[in-house]
């Protein structure tokens, strides 16, 4: 694919994410937040719709969000801060100006560490900022005529900008630190990562040079809403810059646009045509200060981020890497598990993990519920697994139990007495039960000095005539000794 | 029984309402008579809202009936037309704004309202209040009425007019650079601006977010006492407002100003003053002597730097704040064949000269590779303005200035020269960009017209300044001086 002349040239990769945060309501007025089927303009007010006179208030849960996150990305927190007007003109934007922070961003230098193929990669950040998002523009056609329409529900909605110093060197490698990016940022609670719908969006600035060489020529290309198509309009990119290179042409500092269906990116902006945002302090705002108690307190509330969770479910549970991967996506899930594993009592984790990732997410799905929700307690889920690791209940009783809990809202005992799913494990029932099935059976007893796999039978019509009650395990001990005395008689 | 309510102050007027002796329609009324018979030539108001007035008057009468109300219950005011009104057009002296009516109103207007005044109507004014003379309204010039010649000053040139001419008890104007203290000194009226932060700006239209601020034009200082004492405190819908009690403003009138340290800043005495204006000051100073108050010079050296520091912070803010006015919600709309075009149209439309000018202004100096050069070292410049005032302010007071350097000037005399037109502001603009308070009060006359005296004091110590400014008031007798309207009267 890539061009045969510009081969051997580096890419320079760096990431500005913006994540909607999820407060109640909007970063500067007490409209709700919620955008999202919403008719039309129905959240706005004076404020959000830039209405004259109108003044914005800070809304300090978008402010304590905004430095859970930064502190999540190892950022410096900013004492001082403050806010700026970006300005720019688009029927988005009804102030004419977004309120932002150019200079002084509440986080500063922090870091994101991601995997990638076993690897410990790290990213440095330059910056993580405050402000606020735009309205939407709705085109339309009516009778061949064009116009636009718009929406300011989304108008004022909180957003941080996280700025990637160009760290990255590979389009593999940015779809990792977004993908890792967006695993922490949900997990701490502030933002839903829906890129689909636009809560979770990244630009991605591209350059490539002779390794070691100094940065190219940047290309902006704006708005990608996909872990794919950051990863696909970057190789696009790439292969592009080096064949200009390549050809022997120069580049141009421009931004582009991604189609996703053609799978090219398409000159935007040149540099000539570049805004001049004319950022100035806020005059409405005094200055964000955070006090050292404050900054504390956050810290203190920030979960174990999902990274360190990870390792240690390998360390302390002895997960397999993948299985510790999935659980620790989700905190909800995270969480869930933990409660599973201390409710299971002594039993190996690893078989938790493997009922949480497996049939409990079936049973989730499928009745639409969140982990951690009352419909399947996390103590239910452990309680079940104990159940049928104690060998008190078949495996695949379990999965009933798991099901009927889900649908009734019993406790697992209580299943189990109500649909008699208790395995028999009377040791002398056992013998009894063992005994009769071989004498019926004394063709396949014959047949398992030549063939030992006829235990397995034996074990299955025993597990019949009791009406599956029988524990398999026990059994089939119980008549592996008898044949093999038998056989030595 | 017949009373010529037209000059009479608040306190006066609230009296004869207490006593039922004048109720307030037949108050409302007697205003509205004015306005008709006035205004035609004065040009003092955009709009009159007469049926509303009558109404509000009406609810006044039946709360005074019962006793109830407080100092402003029943009284009829005129709103700067840069105040959010509910229903009601605020068209800031806007081509852009004029079929513009606010979803909400300002703070202030609901303080107002709650505290029974009745509003007569919504005032001339300059442009987004950027102008010293009203003759950079869109719909109409003010004329001054001392000389229908002249210009009442700007930009609440019409509030000031109307407090001037007796077809308002009070008015609210905004004061970014002088706008209330400059048309009051002009008019021969009471002009209060209040510390930055003192007034909720909440519904207030912004020209320049930084420095505007709300206040009373009035017919006495004790008027001007009453009035911020309804409109001042901290608003949550205005993070700039102070979380600072509120004192008793007109507790704090009375007690004289024996041995209170006045300070005279020689550089409000300089080129452009005229000899008439300073001879009205000096004459004030020996005043406060008498009254028993010190009063030494002091240098405020960068107080030169006021106004080209003024020209650029307050266009830089602007230019944003009017960034709005796009034609896509609300006012003017100006169709093209595409959205860049139909901002285009809308703005040539709707704004005019001055507020283009200082768009520009604003724009050119916020650039990339002008913002260091222009915007950031005037900020640094108020950084200087502010810390020379605050040290002022450790040594005296309060301070004593004209607020002026002219008497009004003819319509027209300054249209052509924007600079001549800025520096009329010389007197007013450091009070902006430290934040500080400052009031002017009528010091006589000079060639016929008014004089006013300006009173700075410190930061939300409007106190001091109401107090220095009503001993001057009782022992002077200025405040009472009126104009003669019979040229007005319709023959």
């Amino acid at each position: 694919m890539t061009g045969v002349q510009g081969q051997g040239l580096e890419p320079v990769i760096g990431l500005e994410v913006h994540a909607q945060l999820l407060t109640r309501s909007k970063m500067f007025c007490g409209c709700s937040a919620t955008y999202s089927g919403t008719p039309p303009n129905t959240h706005v007010c004076a404020v959000c719709s830039g209405m004259p006179g109108a003044l914005p208030v800070i809304n300090r849960a978008a402010v304590d969000m905004a430095v859970l996150a930064a502190l999540a990305l190892n950022c410096r927190i900013a004492e001082q801060s403050k806010f700026d007007r970006k300005n720019y003109s688009y029927p988005d934007l009804p102030k004419g100006y977004q309120i932002s922070q150019y200079d002084m961003p509440i986080g500063i230098e922090g870091r994101l560490n991601f995997d990638l193929a076993g690897e410990t990669r790290s990213c440095r950040l330059v910056r993580v900022h405050l402000e606020e998002d735009t309205g939407k523009l709705i085109h339309a056609a009516e009778s061949g005529r064009e116009y636009s329409l718009v929406d300011y529900n989304r108008s004022g909605v909180p957003l941080i900008e996280i700025v990637s110093e160009p760290d990255l060197r590979s389009p593999e490698e940015a779809r990792r630190f977004f993908v890792e990016l967006r695993r922490i940022l949900m997990f701490i609670g502030v933002n839903d990562g829906n890129l689909q719908e636009g809560s979770l969006r990244a630009d991605v600035n591209v350059s490539v040079r002779r390794p070691d060489g100094s940065f190219g020529t940047k290309v902006e290309i704006k708005n990608l809403n996909s872990f794919r198509s950051v990863q696909r309009a970057l190789e696009y990119e790439i292969d592009r810059q080096r064949a200009v290179l390549g050809r022997g042409e120069l580049l141009e500092q421009e931004t582009r646009g991604w189609l996703e269906d053609e799978e090219v990116t398409v000159s935007q902006r040149t540099k000539e045509h570049a805004h001049d945002y004319r950022y100035f302090p806020e005059p409405d705002l005094p200055p964000l200060l955070l006090t050292g108690e404050r900054v504390s307190a956050l810290r203190e509330s920030l979960a174990e981020l999902p990274a360190d969770r990870e390792k240690r479910f390998i360390a302390e549970y002895g997960l397999r890497p993948q299985t510790a991967s999935l659980l620790t996506d989700d905190r909800l899930l995270a969480d869930y598990f933990e409660e599973a594993v201390s409710a299971a009592g002594p039993v190996d984790p690893s078989r938790v993990a493997n009922w949480v990732t497996g049939d409990v997410l079936r049973v989730l799905h499928e009745i639409d519920a969140a982990p951690g929700g009352p419909q399947l307690p996390a103590r239910s889920v452990g309680a079940i697994v104990s159940l049928v690791e104690r060998g008190t209940i078949s495996g695949a009783a379990g999965k009933t139990v798991l099901e009927t809990v889900a649908a009734t809202h019993e406790s697992p005992d209580e299943v189990v007495r109500r649909l008699n799913l208790a395995q028999l494990v009377d040791p002398r029932a056992l013998e009894e039960l063992a005994e009769s099935v071989l004498r019926e059976n004394p063709r396949l007893v014959q047949a398992f000095a030549k063939n030992p796999r006829v235990l397995e039978a034996l074990v299955g019509k025993a597990i019949s005539a009791s009406g599956s009650k029988a524990s398999p395990a026990l059994l089939r001990s119980i008549m592996e000794e008898r044949l093999q005395r038998a056989d030595v008689r | 029984m017949e009373y010529d309510t037209a000059f009479k102050t608040i306190s006066d007027l609230g009296r004869l309402l207490a006593t039922r002796e004048i109720s307030s329609v037949e108050l409302t009324h007697d205003y509205l008579r004015r306005i008709e018979q006035y205004d035609r030539r004065i040009g003092a108001y955009l709009a009159v809202t007469a049926d509303l007035a009558v109404d509000q008057a009406e609810c006044a009468d039946r709360l005074l009936a019962r006793g109830e109300g407080g100092p402003l219950t029943g009284i009829p005011m005129a709103l700067k037309d840069i105040l959010s009104t509910r229903g009601l057009p605020t068209t800031c002296g806007s081509r852009i704004l004029e079929k513009y009516i606010p979803q909400y109103s300002a703070t202030v207007v609901e303080k107002l309202e709650r505290a029974g005044a009745v509003l007569l109507g919504k005032t001339n004014m300059d442009e987004f209040a950027m102008g010293s003379s009203n003759e950079h309204s869109a719909f109409r010039p003010v004329r001054n009425p001392w000389d229908f010649d002249r210009v009442p000053g700007g930009s609440s040139g019409g509030s000031a007019a109307a407090v001037s001419a007796g077809m308002a008890a009070f008015a609210l104007g905004t004061d970014t650079g002088g706008s209330i203290r400059q048309p009051a000194s002009l008019t021969g009226t009471v002009g209060l601006k209040p510390t930055y932060g003192r007034v909720s700006r909440y519904g207030l239209v912004a020209f320049a977010s930084s420095l505007d601020q709300v206040g009373p034009i009035t017919r006495s200082v004790r008027d001007a006492a009453l009035v911020l004492q309804v409109i001042a405190g901290w608003d949550p819908r205005d993070s700039t407002t102070a979380r600072a009690d509120v004192p008793d403003y007109v507790a704090a009138l009375d007690g004289g100003i024996r041995g209170l340290r006045l300070g005279l800043p020689i550089e409000y005495f300089g080129e452009g003053m005229s000899p008439g204006v300073e001879a009205r000051i000096r004459s004030a100073v020996d005043a406060f002597r008498d009254l028993g108050a010190t009063v030494e010079e002091i240098s405020l050296p960068h107080t030169h730097y006021g106004i080209s520091t003024y020209y650029v912070i307050s266009p830089a803010e602007a230019m944003a704040n009017l960034a709005r006015y796009d034609g896509v919600r609300f006012g003017l709309s100006s169709a093209g064949c595409d959205i860049w075009e139909t901002y285009a149209n809308t703005r040539q439309a709707g704004f005019g000269r001055e507020v283009k000018r200082r768009i520009l202004l604003g724009a050119y100096a916020l650039s990339a590779g002008y913002y260091d050069a222009y915007y950031l070292k005037a900020q640094k410049v108020r950084t200087l303005v502010k810390a020379e005032l605050d040290r002022a302010f450790q040594r005296f007071d309060a301070l004593l200035a004209p607020t002026s350097p002219t008497v009004a000037f003819k319509i027209g005399e300054k249209a052509g020269d924007p600079l001549q037109m800025y520096l009329s502001d010389v007197y007013t603009v450091p009070a902006n960009m430290a934040g500080n308070t400052g009031l002017s009060v009528p010091a006589g006359l000079s060639e016929g017209l008014p004089v006013g005296l300006q009173i700075l004091g410190r930061q939300l110590d409007e106190a001091t300044v109401l107090r220095v400014g009503h001993a001057f008031e009782e022992a002077t007798g200025y405040s009472a001086d009126r104009p003669d309207l019979s040229a007005a009267a319709p023959a």
